[in-house]
């Protein structure tokens, strides 16, 4: 059961779909791009820590099973509708006011590049409350701070709940600083994106 | 680190750069904003600034200016950053250059010299270093010293071992070094025939042909009217049939210089000077 129904009318109101996850986050991330609704006609962009030289892999398998488009980032890119983007690895992904996509490759935060905190926070200045964004569980604190300036902005931001995820320390790191609005088993995100 | 903390507004950037122009001559306008608002405010932390305070310190103490240039820019290189480009040179541009007298490259954004040093190897590997010659420009001098000694830390080299590995070389990256306690020193046969030196892609100009230009994740950087314009710089500082590479996120978007340069590898972006 959804906690409430103005949830839903918030997930509908966003122009764009974040979700970020590290360790353990990889299977429902896969699920979600495999059942997303073409008909919302929003752009997902996903953000998931990964060693950088095995990249292709995990893009290929994207590439083949998402239900709409699937485009690993390049710089300068328009954000377009309907179509799920991959943030590059040993690459940091940015959005400008033009909504285009910048690339940048200083240095990693929280050890991790891409950075969920570096697109969070670049996101929350460029959509503001327009925005869903989702946590999953991961094994270190990145996506916390982030998380919690999109909530700043009245973003809807959603993290895994602890006991559901595979690794608790994303998750816990979030919600330990408020950035949660609401947090919710793998089960009940799905069920929001009526998947 | 975290770079949360210190915030600027688009307006206050804005007004930085304004600033910074008319002061110093160093025209900002055409960065990438989101990127470089995060090391504007980087500087802002590490320097504990508030933004009238960063203003003040950047038009009334001068020598200020360079060290802020020196920290805007991003430093962050490695050597043999994405092997599957590296390999590519070694199947598709090296033989093609082995054909030359002399071949001169490009490492454009240098840095540290880790790109230019990765160019010198795979050159020696291929039996052409001796009739090479590397140029490494930057406009960072502090980084520009780094990559003129060559000497960096053990640890960071054999960060690269994976990197080296999967670029198809032979051996070991280490065997390039002469190594003592924790500094990994680069051959001195590799820095013979490089020469590194300032040079600002957005206002200096052509210095010399080149046989293949690198300039690897710094048009990231760039709005794409800026990008343009050092594509110009580029395309007149190839010999026919030059290479050039970019990044492998890169792409050449300027309608104007698409059809003058041949795709030869689409996914490591490197291309080839069309003569017409």
């Amino acid at each position: 059961m959804l906690p409430d129904g103005n949830i839903s009318q918030r997930w509908q109101k966003s122009e764009i779909l974040l979700l970020g996850g590290s360790a353990g986050s990889f299977k429902l991330i896969f699920h979600i791009i495999k059942e997303f609704n073409p008909s919302l006609n929003k752009p997902v962009i996903i953000i998931i820590h990964r060693k950088k030289n095995f990249y292709s892999d995990i893009e290929r398998l994207f590439s083949e099973k998402a239900s709409i488009p699937f485009k690993e980032i390049s710089d300068k890119e328009k954000v377009c509708e309907n179509t799920i983007y991959m943030a590059p690895a040993n690459y940091h992904t940015l959005i400008e006011k033009d909504k285009t996509f910048s690339l940048d490759v200083s240095d990693a935060v929280w050890f991790s590049k891409p950075s969920i905190d570096v697109t969070f926070e670049s996101v929350s200045e460029v959509y503001k409350d327009k925005c869903t964004a989702i946590l999953f569980s991961g094994a270190n604190q990145d996506g916390a701070e982030g998380l919690l300036k999109l909530r700043n902005y009245g973003a809807l931001t959603i993290v895994q709940h602890p006991d559901d995820a595979e690794m608790t320390q994303m998750p816990l790191a979030a919600i330990e600083l408020k950035a949660a609005e609401y947090v919710m088993t793998a089960a009940e995100i799905f069920e929001l994106l009526k998947i | 680190m975290n770079t949360l903390h210190a915030f600027l507004t688009t307006a206050e950037l804005e007004e930085l750069t304004d600033l910074i122009k008319k002061v110093h001559g160093f025209d900002f306008s055409s960065y990438t904003k989101a990127s470089l608002k995060r090391r504007v405010q980087r500087i802002m932390q590490l320097k504990r600034l508030q933004f009238y305070d960063l203003k003040h310190i950047l038009v009334n103490n001068p020598e200020f200016f360079q060290e802020f240039l020196d920290e805007i820019t991003v430093n962050v290189t490695e050597m043999f950053r994405d092997p599957p480009f590296y390999k590519a040179l070694n199947s598709q541009v090296i033989p093609y250059l082995s054909t030359y007298q002399h071949i001169k490259m490009w490492s454009a954004g240098c840095s540290s010299g880790e790109e230019a040093y990765s160019l010198a190897i795979l050159l020696q590997e291929a039996g052409l270093k001796k009739k090479s010659f590397i140029y490494g420009t930057d406009v960072n001098t502090v980084m520009l010293k780094e990559a003129r000694k060559g000497i960096y830390n053990l640890r960071k080299i054999k960060s690269y071992a994976e990197n080296y590995q999967l670029s198809g070389l032979k051996g070991s990256i280490t065997d390039h070094f002469t190594i003592m306690y924790d500094a990994a020193t680069i051959h001195s046969e590799l820095k013979q025939n490089t020469l590194f030196s300032v040079h600002n892609l957005i206002s200096d100009t052509i210095f010399n042909e080149f046989q293949l230009i690198s300039c690897r994740n710094v048009f990231i950087y760039f709005e794409s009217s800026l990008q343009e314009k050092i594509l110009e710089l580029f395309y007149n500082s190839l010999s026919p049939l030059g290479f050039l590479c970019m990044g492998s996120k890169e792409t050449i978007r300027s309608d104007k210089f698409k059809n003058k340069f041949k795709v030869i590898n689409s996914k490591e972006n490197i291309y080839q000077k069309i003569v017409t």
